[in-house]
């Protein structure tokens, strides 16, 4: 078992155009560690000086890791990730 | 170029006059490039100068769009006081290379579409279907 991390449109250039990967790790954390690991790049997009970038929301199930624990959030075999882009702008 | 029905011009258009002064913003979702089901968003900076799908309706209308094979064929948004054009904000926030980009003027009553890759901006025409009802 693993986690699978549900990769948006844009981020699709570093995992081959796949729309789902998997991954594993005991927190979100350690997950985008393993993530990078695979698809180098990725983490660069997600993570900026330690926190996870402002625009980019990423899901525990069907939860926003912000109001869980942001990259400290626990996660377990079985789980889904999503990551989707802000839609956003002026 | 956006193909676009009458109806769903008329409901974006509302929308952002409901919404006035603030930005209003939405999804049209669709198949194969072709907007069909109209999608109203909150948005989650009431802003007269800015707008941010909430992330958990971001969440569920996307979920709901891969359940039903659909895709984000249009993204809108209005602008309340400028033209109908894409702000710096908008262009280093696109992050849907395969959406049409609407903007939607209250000041100026402009219905504008474009494609938004990579930091470019391509205006794109915009042809409307009326309804022979």
């Amino acid at each position: 078992m693993a986690i699978e991390v549900r990769i948006p449109t844009i981020l699709r250039t570093y995992t081959d155009g796949a729309k789902a990967v998997d991954a594993s790790g005991a927190t979100l954390d350690e997950l985008i560690g393993d993530l990078e690991a695979r698809h180098p790049g990725l983490r660069a997009r997600l993570v900026d000086e330690g926190k996870l970038r402002r625009f980019v929301n990423v899901y525990l199930n069907d939860e926003d890791v912000r109001f869980l624990g942001g990259l400290g959030t626990p996660v377990t075999d079985g789980d889904t990730v999503t990551v989707l882009p802000a839609v956003a702008g002026g | 170029m956006l193909t676009i029905s009458r109806e769903l011009v008329d409901q974006i258009v509302a929308h952002a006059r409901a919404d006035h002064p603030d930005e209003a913003c939405g999804v049209v979702a669709g198949r194969d490039g072709v907007p069909e089901r109209f999608v109203r968003m909150e948005n989650a900076e009431r802003s007269p100068t800015f707008y941010r799908f909430d992330s958990m309706e971001h969440f569920r209308v996307w979920r709901d769009m891969d359940d039903r094979d659909e895709e984000p064929v249009v993204i809108y948004h209005s602008h309340t006081a400028t033209e109908a054009y894409p702000s710096r904000t908008d262009v280093s926030y696109a992050s849907e290379p395969f959406a049409h980009y609407v903007l939607y003027s209250t000041e100026f009553d402009q219905f504008r579409s474009f494609r938004i890759v990579d930091g470019v901006i391509e205006e794109e025409e915009v042809k409307i279907l009326e309804s022979n009802g």
